[in-house]
């Protein structure tokens, strides 16, 4: 960077989890058959007039409690430009009083980001363009689907704090944990309901601010990343070459891995913010945001320190388990098992390597247990992780039976062996006929060795047996 | 600013315009030059606030009934022109 | 038809005459005269004869259809009926049929009221002639050499050429008062959050209000009943303080002090003045106390009022772009679509109004024009409410002239826009007012006097315009 440093500030748009739109009761739905969560309202027919979503508010201010703002009287904006998938041509926002303001994230390493506000917003429809490249650029036409229109969003804004495109990860990577674990957003990046824009500058330390730029579509947490590395290094280049920096928005095209000048035709824009005359202020009381505060969950910091707390926090590597664990909303998980005699690093290690989030997870009990059969020897790592994936199926299931049926206890590698020469000695026909290729009897062999090992023969092990004695 | 609205303007309604348009700020330079430091802008005739619908589905239009009023459909989307520009 | 609504309505209910035939006779009164005097951008015969076999019907079952059973009603177009093309006087909104009917029309109907057609305005409202409109203008059935007023002029014909005993309009700056005063009216122009605006095509949200207009103080009441309420699908909808209009009519005036207000006087013709100091002499008479009174800031109002009512409609009016519904004009990007539409489908005030709110919006000119115009509504606001201190209502003209010819104020906007004058105040302050017919000028044409009351206070409207119409020159 010849010493350079990056300077970063994030603008985060994120949808909110209610079941309607911002200001109508069409349904707040991904993926649906276009145009059809649509109303006079949230398509801006004449004569419609919007009203605010309570929940929405609900969940903006669990946004901002959750991260130390100032939760405050505001009211909304109308932002003026033309644009197709916009239908009122003026997009509803906050301006100059925005609802939360003045706040700060922790990193996991400690690190403070400043939070310059975290404002209310509708969301536009969506366009596909038709032609070329399926690009915007180089389309013949564009169609339009007004489902997302007036979707509740919630634009964080971030003081310019970060200095690396990793640390830009990590802070979108902690604001979308928190943004989640509050039950504002689902944090989907993939599904576009969190969208991240950077602007990114460069300069040398102790110098002022460099002109920025915007970087756009940045849909994952990889491409944020690579996305200001590669505008950094750009910036630097430009800059050692005697060239200036124009301040721009650049599109972020993933493939090439590189930012481009979006060679915008559009006139300079002047917004025209004016007080929407169709909404009232926003003024929600203290005792209000007292109720939403006191019912807040535990963030992902304070859930980390509960779990750094049973284990061994010199150790990067369970560091990053912890957060992970947290990441997955296993936490409680671990420390239920770890209060029932489980072992913290290993169910720390086990929850975050093992677990899938998304579906069933084990029973606390069969957990805990799980981990203390492996802590005290009886099962090996392999056996342990094989027991943990078969209570997927049965969630409360005693891992000591399970490690029985699957062979794991009783059963030694050497007696399956034996068991199993038994088996082709006593069905000699059937075992020539599987050597020379008839797959189907593989089935009658696994039956054959499972009502020899009155099921205790775990199945997987049974067919590399026989695999490893047919060749 | 007719670029901003989004309007063609002839240079004889140009010309028109600002006239008209001048002779109508003039007339406002009766407030322009008032003293009102002290007084909050007023954007709503009463002190309303808090006004707030519950978060409950209601009915959405029949697509055919939104659709049929467009000036062109494809797919069950608006259809329009070629746009040059993302939005800013 | 000269019947009042009410008579009408009682009528109806109790089986004296039939929904049907008073629509026939409104539809042949229409058919007869309005070729000359085009109040009606759109009669719908069909729906208003079902609507009347309807009414008829429930009747005859033994079920009250309402209040308003059988009254025939004249809609302003720019008021929304689902699937009847709403054209708010403009070419650029090219067929439109809204797929939702605005809560004022659904009210009415819940009351029995039969919609008739949707009449003439000024493009978006946006005008005091009519003249404004892209289907031309509508003739002053008094003199069909003059404007009958605007910008709800359609609404106010149809009431004064007799097709409808009452009829709907907006008023944004004065958009019914002035047309009620033009064609010898009353034209009521409810607080401002009394009577939802869903469904009303917005011109300036936070002025605008829809009214009616009727023959009688009466009927302007009777009506006024229906629609006022609170609405939750507009945000800016009063939940309470609605006073008892109809009780209102017989209240009378003893006691009551009433400012005739100088501010709202000064600049009128003569034969005005004449006649609101006239009607300010009805009112004494009755044991009303006048006082005289100068709220010299509700001169500022008109130019308070050009600089937010078009920046509030530079925005509302954005979002006729050729993209989801109405005109579009081809052409290969949006951008240039969106500007040949606009170009082709606004007239020229509307975009005289538009270009004028974009400057005042625009950065560098926001706080000069749009910020100060906004503390001035503050201060005239402040104003009203002070002289409210002194006296129950104020009296003044509804209008400096009656009604002129036209084109003799198309070329000069300032001209035109002076005509609101006395109106404009109410709308920035939020405050009820109310058009009264009072005598006439020596051409004949019908003269209005205005009052004004506070927010909320809308029945001391009613409890004086009914005294000023028993006392009215015959």
């Amino acid at each position: 960077m010849n010493g350079y440093e990056t300077i970063i500030g994030l603008e985060v748009h994120c949808e909110l989890k209610t079941a309607t739109k911002l200001f109508c009761g069409c349904p707040n739905m991904f993926g649906d058959e276009p145009n059809t969560n649509c109303c006079p309202v949230c398509v801006g027919l004449p004569g419609s007039l919007p009203v605010l979503n309570e929940r929405a508010v609900e969940f903006a201010i669990r946004i901002g409690l959750a991260l130390n703002c100032e939760v405050r009287w505001s009211n909304f904006h109308r932002k003026n430009y033309f644009y197709p998938d916009m239908p009122k041509d003026f997009q509803i926002s906050q301006y100059d009083l925005p609802l939360n303001s003045n706040g700060t994230l922790e990193l996991p390493d400690g690190t403070v980001i400043g939070i310059t506000r975290a404002h209310m917003e509708e969301d536009t429809g969506k366009s596909t363009h038709l032609g070329g490249s399926g690009r915007i650029h180089g389309a013949d036409s564009s169609l339009i689907d007004y489902n997302r229109s007036g979707v509740p969003l919630v634009e964080i804004v971030s003081e310019p704090d970060m200095r690396s495109g990793a640390q830009a990860r990590a802070y979108v990577a902690e604001l979308r944990a928190i943004l989640v674990a509050v039950g504002a957003t689902d944090g989907r990046m993939e599904e576009g309901s969190m969208r991240v824009d950077a602007n990114v500058s460069v300069r040398k330390p102790g110098e002022p601010f460099g002109t920025r730029c915007e970087i756009k579509n940045l849909n994952s947490l990889r491409s944020l990343q690579r996305a200001i590395e590669f505008e950094a290094l750009r910036q630097v280049d430009a800059l050692e070459s005697g060239e200036r920096i124009i301040q721009e928005t650049r599109h972020w095209d993933e493939q090439a891995g590189r930012t481009g000048s979006m060679r915008s035709k559009e006139e300079a824009n002047d917004y025209r913010y004016f007080p929407e005359p169709d909404l009232v202020p926003l003024a929600p009381s203290d005792a209000w945001i007292e109720q939403i505060r006191s019912a807040l969950p535990a963030l992902p910091k304070e859930r980390r320190a509960r779990l750094l707390a049973l284990v061994d926090k010199s150790d990067s590597a369970t560091i990053d388990l912890v957060a992970t664990v947290v990441d997955r909303e296993l936490d409680d998980l671990v420390i239920e098992a770890v209060a029932s005699g489980a072992p913290a690093q290993l169910a720390v290690t086990r929850a975050a390597n093992e677990l899938d989030a998304g579906g069933v997870l084990p029973s606390t009990a069969s957990f805990a247990a799980t981990c203390q059969m492996e802590a005290a020897g009886a099962l090996s790592a392999t056996q342990a992780k094989a027991v943990l994936a078969a209570l997927v199926d049965e969630p409360n299931a005693d891992p000591k039976e399970l490690a029985s049926r699957l062979g794991f206890e009783q059963l030694s590698e050497d007696s399956l062996g034996a068991t199993i020469e038994e088996v082709i000695g006593a069905n000699a026909d059937e075992w020539s006929r599987y050597v020379g290729g008839d797959d189907k009897l593989a089935q009658f062999f696994i039956g054959k060795v499972m009502a020899a090992t009155k099921g205790k023969a775990n199945g997987k092990a049974v067919i590399a047996e026989l695999q490893a004695r047919r060749n | 600013m007719a670029g901003l609205a989004r309007l063609e303007l002839s240079p004889e309604e140009v010309e028109t315009y600002t006239a008209q348009l001048g002779s109508i700020l003039a007339h406002a330079d009766d407030i322009a030059g008032l003293d009102l430091g002290g007084l909050e802008p007023m954007a709503h005739p009463f002190d309303i606030e808090n006004v707030f619908r519950p978060d409950t589905v209601t009915p959405s239009l029949e697509r055919d009934e939104l659709l049929s009023q467009a000036p062109d459909v494809e797919r069950n989307r608006f259809k329009v022109g070629r746009i040059l520009g993302e939005a800013p | 038809m000269t019947e009042s609504a009410s008579k009408i309505a009682s009528d109806v209910r109790s089986g004296a005459r039939t929904a049907a035939s008073t629509v026939k006779e409104s539809l042949d009164a229409i058919a007869a005269r309005d070729a000359e005097l085009h109040a009606f951008l759109y009669v719908d015969d069909l729906g208003a004869r079902a609507a009347a076999i309807v009414v008829d019907a429930a009747i005859e079952a033994g079920r009250d259809p309402g209040p308003l059973a059988g009254v025939p009603l004249a809609l302003k177009d720019n008021l929304c009926v689902r699937g009847v093309a709403t054209t708010c006087g403009s070419k650029i909104l090219n067929g439109w049929k809204p797929p939702y009917t605005a809560t004022v029309i659904e009210r009415l109907v819940a009351a029995g009221a039969i919609p008739i057609g949707k009449t003439n305005l000024d493009e978006f409202a946006m005008g005091s002639s009519t003249e404004n409109s892209a289907f031309g203008p509508s003739r002053n059935p008094h003199d069909t050499s003059k404007v009958p007023g605007g910008s709800s002029g359609g609404s106010a014909v149809a009431v004064a050429a007799g097709y409808v005993p009452v009829s709907l309009g907006s008023d944004t700056g004065g958009s019914i008062r002035q047309p009620a005063a033009f064609c010898g009216l009353v034209g009521y122009k409810p607080t401002y959050g009394h009577v939802s605006r869903y469904g009303l095509v917005a011109f300036s949200s936070s002025l605008d209000q829809i009214g009616p207009f009727a023959n009688t103080v009466g009927d302007a009441a009777l009506i006024s009943t229906v629609i006022c309420g609170h609405d939750p699908a507009d945000s800016t909808s009063l939940r309470d303080g609605y006073p008892d209009l109809m009780g209102a009519l017989e209240r009378g005036v003893a006691g009551l002090r009433v400012g005739l207000c100088s501010d709202l006087l000064d600049g009128a013709d003569d034969e005005i003045v004449a006649q609101v100091r006239a009607a300010a002499q009805v009112l004494e008479a009755a044991g009303a106390e006048i006082i005289d009174i100068a709220i010299p800031e509700l001169r500022l109002g008109l130019s308070a009022y050009y600089l937010l009512a078009p920046a509030e409609a530079s925005s509302n009016l954005a979002r006729y772009d050729g993209v989801r519904f109405g005109l579009r004009v081809e052409r290969d990007d949006v951008a240039a679509m969106n500007v040949a539409t606009r170009t082709a489908g606004f007239g020229a005030e509307v975009k005289r109004r538009i270009m004028l709110g974009t400057y005042a919006l625009s950065a560098g000119y926001y706080d000069a024009y749009y910020g100060q115009a906004q503390k001035t509504r503050r201060l005239i606001t402040n104003a009203l409410d002070n002289a409210y201190a002194s006296v129950d209502v104020l009296l003044g003209a509804t209008t400096p002239t009656t009604a002129f010819g036209f084109g003799d104020k198309v070329a000069d906007p300032m001209s035109m826009y002076l005509s609101d004058l006395f109106t404009i105040p109410t709308n920035l302050a939020g405050h009820p007012a109310i058009s009264v017919p009072f005598g006439v000028g020596a051409t004949g044409m019908p003269i209005g006097v205005q009052i004004l009351a506070p927010g909320r206070k809308d029945d001391l409207l009613f409890q004086v315009g009914a005294v000023l119409e028993k006392g009215a020159p015959a």
